[in-house]
């Protein structure tokens, strides 16, 4: 098990942390999805094409590699369909398909992943998808989908006749979403659906998304309490401010290790992986959530304007806690993989 | 020998040496010196400390491949680990030359126990507002006032204390660091019952005892700053300990309780899920903790984590389990109603919650600390222990 990150993990984000923070800083991020980051960040960096197999042209990284990316893009709140197109890239590993895979790793194509089933018939689809991440932003969607025949994966180009996309104005102002509505929409079979695995890594890559989140928000209400005063005094000096923070100290360390641990099952342990994944979801999308809330709670008044930056890490951390369902599913998981 | 032969001859050793069953704090003194004895000319006590003054002299690499062989085996060596985990590595940082030639091998080879006399009754989390005088008297030093929390002291042949020698200055000022003979006559060693029931610590009562000035360790008026050495290698070997203890004899574990409760009810699953996740997370920080020492990255303050962490899933878990066991579980004998009694001493020895979360807040995150009013007042005019 590797729970510390490599030299070349440590460079890795340390690269994107510092792109980043020179491309995306907060005060942008509120102003949404900017396309010109994205193509940057995979032109520069070749995020998107991370963990894309070296023969479509990626970096043939892990999920390890890919959770010190999230991590980043979490932490500066990145928009856009970043976290979408790790998903699709995560599906398309277990059913390759050349042309997406080198659109992805050379930052063409944008992706996003339903795991809405929909009805194909071979070349077109059907279905209607209320939530698709980056559903806007997005230029393919890959979808389980039942044929006549099993299920089987399909990738639907969004622009094209047959699909009709409705922005939806989400709590998160930085990541968006879309209602998708596929009425014979043209289709391309993938292959059959993988059985697993799919989901069990959205979960990590998730979690390590979350961890950036956390660690971000716990970051910034650290560095206020050392600077704004009350009673004459620091407030970061005091116990009920101190403690608290010391509290959100804890769940991060925890979180770091637990994310840490389940990219590690991903990429080398599959055997563990789903109570891994479970246990990513069910702990760190809880505490970043706790974390995001109790620094907005600190900052006093000020967490509570929309200029403030809090409200932000707020609506993320409550976005990404139910973005893969309610919490209760990843408990009940766990409760299954325990045999209780 | 290189690492790989250095380790499994440890093994071999430990194989050969350790009983099966055997338990840490096993009464039978005699047995427990026996083994030390032989523990030490197998050239396994003191493996870092200096061959000059009777280690080993080898490096951190041998150590950790003896305790990870070790952590398999139970060894007992309870009555021994104030003086090899605190005291000895105090003597050796801080101490003279004679003292380290008089002191050091007998305490590796187990000839000698150490205790620690630091915290007093009005002095817990505070330790430097101590209370206990040391007054000079010639070559001598003159000792009384009262210690609290102190393991071992029973058996213990030499205690390091930490005693007020100077009034007049700011508390941290004035204290200074003994070596104390525990079979002096005015060391009085009185057994405290903790709230389990079990006698585990002492009180030590000072009533005139003399210390000869050769027993001092560093300067007058400086025993603060040796403390301060003394509870780093104490936090040490508490955070190196975090998580090391397995689940497996825990009558409130998730395998414990799975056989004992009713998982079909889905409020216990989730009960349970939720040890589950508490457990797994501590775990994993503390393997993180471990696989980073282990890459050269000191944890420091952020040992204090782990540590508050398991004080609070030890009472979370104990309280859970006593729920979800119910009415028999509060019966004299029941693990749990032990388990319940015992789990409130992981958040207060070793240094309290709230203290945690001050190093955390103070040390890892670097908040700006608490205004002190205590820092430049002399001693004797402050409030100290328990006033109105």
């Amino acid at each position: 098990m590797k729970l510390v990150l490599s030299q070349e993990q440590q460079q890795l984000r340390e690269s994107v942390r510092s792109f980043l923070r020179a491309a995306s800083p907060l005060p942008k991020v509120r102003h949404g999805y900017d396309p010109q980051v994205y193509a940057r960040l995979n032109g520069e960096l070749g995020l998107s094409g991370l963990i894309v197999p070296e023969e479509y042209g990626g970096a043939g990284a892990g999920m390890a590699e890919l959770a010190v990316a999230l991590e980043e893009t979490g932490a500066a709140l990145l928009p856009g369909p970043f976290l979408a197109t790790a998903f699709a890239a995560i599906a398309l590993t277990r059913t390759p398909d050349k042309e997406l895979l080198s659109g992805i790793a050379e930052g063409r194509v944008a992706a996003t992943l339903t795991e809405h089933e929909l009805a194909c018939d071979g070349t077109t689809v059907r279905g209607t998808l209320t939530q698709v991440l980056s559903g806007m932003e997005a230029d393919v969607l890959v979808a389980p989908a039942s044929t006549g025949d099993g299920m089987v994966m399909v990738a639907v180009e969004l622009g094209a006749p047959g699909v009709s996309r409705t922005p939806l104005e989400t709590l998160d102002v930085t990541r968006g979403q879309a209602r998708v509505v596929l009425e014979g929409a043209p289709c391309r079979v993938l292959g059959p659906q993988p059985e697993s695995g799919i989901g069990d890594r959205l979960c990590v890559a998730v979690a390590a998304e979350q961890l950036g989140v956390m660690r971000a928000a716990l970051d910034a209400i650290v560095a206020y309490a050392k600077i704004r005063v009350a009673f004459g005094r620091y407030i970061g000096s005091y116990q009920g401010v101190k403690h608290k923070l010391a509290d959100m100290h804890c769940k991060l360390e925890q979180a770091e290790s637990i994310v840490r641990y389940a990219a590690w099952a991903a990429d080398e342990a599959p055997d563990e992986l789903p109570g891994a994944a479970a246990l990513a979801q069910a702990y760190v999308g809880r505490a970043c959530f706790e974390v995001a809330r109790d620094h907005l709670l600190l900052h006093g008044g000020i967490g509570y304007t929309w200029e403030h930056d809090a409200h932000l890490f707020y609506k993320r951390a409550k976005a990404d806690e139910v973005l893969l369902g309610p919490p209760r599913l990843h408990r009940a998981r766990l409760a299954q993989l325990l045999e209780l | 020998m290189n690492l790989a032969e250095y380790r499994r001859a440890a093994r071999a050793w430990l194989e050969e040496n350790a009983q099966a069953g055997d338990r840490p704090e096993a009464g039978d003194l005699a047995r427990a010196k026996e083994f030390m004895a032989r523990f030490y000319d197998a050239g396994y006590s003191g493996i870092t400390w200096p061959a000059r003054w009777g280690g080993q002299g080898l490096t951190e690499a041998e150590e950790r491949a003896f305790a990870a062989e070790a952590r398999h085996f139970t060894l007992p060596t309870y009555v021994f680990s104030i003086g090899l985990g605190m005291t000895g590595p105090t003597v050796l940082d801080r101490g003279t030359d004679e003292q380290r030639e008089r002191f050091i091998r007998p305490l590796l080879r187990g000839e000698e126990i150490w205790c620690q006399l630091f915290s007093e009754p009005g002095a817990g989390s505070d330790v430097a507002s101590l209370q206990t005088r040391a007054v000079r008297d010639g070559d001598h030093w003159v000792v009384n006032g009262q210690k609290v929390w102190t393991s071992i002291a029973q058996y213990a042949d030499w205690g390091l204390l930490l005693a007020r020698t100077n009034v007049d200055v700011p508390k941290h000022k004035g204290l200074t660091m003994f070596v104390v003979d525990m079979h002096h006559p005015g060391v009085t060693v009185r057994p405290l019952k903790d709230m389990s029931g079990r006698a585990n610590f002492n009180e030590v009562f000072f009533d005139n005892v003399t210390i000869p000035d050769e027993h001092r360790v560093g300067e007058v008026d400086d025993g603060w700053s040796v403390a301060v050495t003394t509870l780093l290698h104490e936090r040490l070997s508490i955070s190196a300990g975090v998580g090391m203890g397995g689940q497996k004899d825990n009558p409130a574990s998730l395998e414990a309780l799975r056989q004992a409760v009713d998982t079909s009810d889905p409020l216990v699953r989730d009960q349970l899920v939720e040890l589950h996740i508490r457990s797994r997370a501590l775990a994993l920080f503390n393997q993180r903790l471990a696989q980073e020492t282990e890459a050269g990255i000191f944890p420091g303050a952020r040992g204090s984590a782990a540590k508050l962490l398991l004080a609070e899933l030890t009472l979370f878990q104990a309280d859970l389990a006593t729920q979800l066991v119910g009415p028999e579980s509060v019966v004299a004998g029941h693990p749990l109603a032990q388990a319940i009694s015992l789990a409130p001493g992981f958040a207060l020895g070793g240094g309290t919650n709230e203290i945690m979360r001050n190093i955390i807040g103070d040390r890892v995150l670097g908040l700006p600390p608490e205004p002190r009013v205590d820092k430049t007042v002399p001693f004797k005019d402050l409030k100290v222990g328990t006033q109105a």
